[in-house]
């Protein structure tokens, strides 16, 4: 894709791509408590707070919970907020993370994703945001530090849509990203500046009767946050339901959008095909998984093997139709999770994916592989494995192990 | 930014309209909801306010019905002061960038005993800390209410809560009060103060100043809760008036570190004769009815020793010479 705007190619690592993301995106207020591996983003904003680089409130708060609360509250007031986190930091938000998500508060978050204690593991995996999938959040997963700068940008256009109105989350994994540096091309600030331009309000209907910006505001009073009972409560969280199927549109129209101004996209927003369109043996992931899964594909091309790979960049909104029309025609899937649902029959992805196929014409076979947890080192040559075990399904003719797990010791 | 006068007479507060409005679903004699009211009245311009969750933020906040005629906020339980936060730094950021009206906007935060003694004290110590320009305002009905009367960092000792009963082994609450107001003095803040809504003038000045402070104040105001004291709703006033009177609760303020009594206190420091016991507020209180049983007395006695201590403290601390009756 051409674009004629000129980019600069950095040296980042995917903390420093995500600090730089959100020092371009003009935020309002940055409320952040630092934890490994997320710290860089942290301490990389205070920087540019420090050198007069962003015209930002940095509250340096004394807990995630706070971190989450303050930037709800500052969303709220009509601020863009920003924040960061990983693993027992994320945990330690939950409560608020329902609130922000409830509160309708399009706030921009990135989780360097991390292993959750016990036994203390600081190391990567998707245990941390995958225990908040049901919390309203946007969810995407970046594959390498390019991704992470551009989902970051483009979370602010997504959460802020006036069709959208939710808080989300960037994730990218802990160390393999956080801390590895690559080469990253970054647009100029003016171009994002625009790109994201001036947070907007949708017009709302108060107790008194009046239409005003939906912010905190004392020209035009509302109340924000408050009880409500088995009279309305059910309609709110309906709304919230709703505003996640806009996104499903919003995701895509975003990254042809994006595309436009850097020349990057991330297949249409929500999933990314890597040689699915004559696949037979499909395996999908989230993050940086990808990166390597995609040579393996191609070697395994190169022996003839009609392997795919389906990247899920957007877990929520989960992109219902766009996996199950990538899957159409294949026959045996391996679906590999970064996270276990303890007694849950295998993990999140799996079910999901497993789930939608249900209304499918063709079911191909399925199998959930268990992987990486706490960032246990996944080499080309076991994930090679996964696509051998799926073809020695389709010759068998049946499943045998619905559930594996990969580069388990003994 | 100052404002000119607060002198608070009687015609100056009717004619300023309610900002805590009438329909709220609190219980009759509620001392929570006659502070916010107060409170509310001695805004000084344009305010945005949030609230822990508690009796308060129930009771006024039932969608699709409000009681607040100001910006208001409600996230969470522990949330107040983080809330307060996060306000105040989007208002100072949006201010620079041209992206509000106002001159100034007053921030307050409203938590209860539990929002501020116990589950959201790491919150407000860490926004003190920090530094943020806000009023947090601490209404202490002495139990956690909202959820039932259980006991709280902020149930005094001996009182009867549904979690600390007074059975036949253990009378009431074993533990005593947190001195709340004392810690956050400890913060190095420029502005703590007590007030209970009887002396409503000295409530209502003190509010102003925490406002008109730059930075962080706390305004520990006593709040009496006939529901879960057991007493009767017709008398929450007098209790408002009793505890300060037998300096159970004193008024007081600091102001940069410096503290002094105020006047209702002051009076009695000057006449200690006048001075009540202690007994003369816990009576009707069904929270204390065990005390004034037989079995009680050594109880009794004990609360008295120790509000006396307290008292002359307090009365060290303000530079005044403890006289004895």
């Amino acid at each position: 894709m051409q674009t004629t705007i000129k980019q600069k190619m950095t040296a980042l690592a995917g903390d420093q791509a995500v600090a730089y993301a959100a020092k371009q995106s003009d935020v309002d207020v940055v409320a952040a408590y630092p934890i490994t591996p997320q710290t860089i983003i942290v301490e990389k904003f205070s920087e540019y707070v420090a050198n007069g680089e962003v015209e930002t409130e940095f509250v340096c708060v004394e807990s995630e919970h706070s971190a989450m609360t303050a930037s709800l509250a500052a969303s709220a007031t009509g601020a863009r907020a920003f924040t960061a986190t990983a693993s027992a930091g994320l945990a330690l938000m939950h409560e608020m993370l329902f609130v922000t998500s409830g509160c309708r508060a399009p706030v921009v978050m990135a989780v360097a994703n991390r292993a959750l204690s016990a036994p203390l593991n600081i190391h990567g995996d998707h245990s941390d945001s995958m225990a908040q999938r049901d919390s309203g959040w946007i969810q995407m997963y970046a594959e390498n530090a390019q991704e992470a700068y551009d989902s970051i940008i483009q979370a602010f256009r997504i959460a802020e849509n006036l069709d959208v109105l939710l808080p989300a989350m960037v994730g990218l994994d802990g160390f393999t990203l956080s801390h590895t540096l690559e080469n990253v091309e970054t647009l100029p600030d003016e171009t994002v500046k625009e790109f994201v331009g001036v947070r907007k309000f949708p017009n709302v209907l108060t107790h008194n009767g009046k239409t005003v910006p939906f912010r905190l505001d004392p020209a035009n009073p509302m109340t924000m946050g408050p009880i409500a009972l088995q009279n309305y409560y059910f309609e709110f969280k309906r709304q919230q339901e709703e505003a996640m199927t806009h996104a499903v549109n919003v995701i895509q129209q975003v990254n042809s959008e994006y595309a436009k101004i850097s020349g990057r996209s991330y297949g249409n927003g929500l999933i990314e095909g890597y040689g699915l369109e004559d696949a037979e043996v499909v395996a999908i992931c989230l993050g940086s998984t990808a990166g390597t899964m995609k040579t393996v594909v191609d070697d395994l091309r190169q022996d003839g093997v009609k392997a795919g790979l389906l990247r899920l960049r957007t877990f929520r909104p989960l992109p219902v139709e766009a996996i199950r029309s990538a899957l159409a025609n294949v026959k045996a899937v391996a679906v590999m999770d970064k996270c276990l649902s303890f007694g849950g029959n295998g993990g999140p992805v799996f079910h999901e994916i497993r789930h939608l196929l249900y209304e499918s014409a063709n079911h191909p076979y399925i199998v959930n592989y268990i992987y990486g947890l706490g960032g246990r080192d996944t080499s080309p040559r076991k994930l090679r494995s996964i696509y051998e075990t799926l073809q020695d399904i389709l010759q068998a003719g049946h499943v045998k192990t619905s559930i594996q797990y990969l580069g388990l010791r003994g | 930014m100052t404002t000119k006068e607060w002198k608070f007479t009687a015609k100056d507060i009717a004619e300023k309209p309610d900002l805590f409005l009438a329909g709220h679903r609190a219980c009759a004699g509620c001392g929570p909801a006659t502070v916010l009211r107060m409170i509310m009245k001695a805004t000084r311009g344009p305010t945005i306010v949030t609230e822990a969750t508690g009796c308060m933020e129930v009771v006024s906040s039932i969608y699709p019905y409000t009681s607040w005629a100001v910006p208001w906020l409600h996230t969470a339980f522990e949330t107040a002061a983080s809330n307060a936060s996060g306000i105040e730094a989007a208002l100072k950021i949006m201010k620079k960038k041209g992206r509000i009206s106002q001159e100034h906007v007053d921030v307050i935060a409203f938590a209860g005993d539990g929002g501020t003694f116990d589950i959201g004290f790491q919150a407000l110590s860490g926004a003190v800390e920090r530094g943020h320009d806000f009023l947090f305002v601490l209404y202490d009905n002495e139990a956690y209410m909202n959820t039932g009367i259980q006991r709280s960092g902020g149930t005094p000792h001996g009182a009867a809560t549904t979690t600390s009963p007074a059975g036949t082994l253990i009378p009431g609450k074993l533990e005593y009060k947190k001195p709340i107001a004392d810690i956050m003095v400890a913060h190095g803040m420029p502005y703590v103060a007590t007030a209970t809504p009887y002396y409503w003038k000295d409530l209502m000045t003190k509010v102003r100043k925490g406002l008109e402070v730059e930075g962080p104040a706390f305004l520990h105001v006593f709040a009496p809760c006939p529901r879960g004291w057991r007493s009767n709703p017709a008398k929450s006033i007098e209790y408002a008036k009793l505890v300060v009177e037998t300096c159970v609760f004193p008024v007081w303020e600091s102001v940069n570190g410096h503290c002094q009594l105020s006047t209702p206190s002051k009076l009695v420091a000057l006449a200690p004769q006048k001075k009540k016991p202690v007994a003369d507020y816990l009576q009707g209180q069904g929270r204390f009815r065990h005390m004034f049983k037989p079995k009680g007395k050594q109880l009794l006695d004990e609360i008295q020793r120790i509000t006396d201590a307290r008292w002359e403290c307090l009365l060290r601390r303000c530079g005044e010479t403890p006289k004895t009756a």
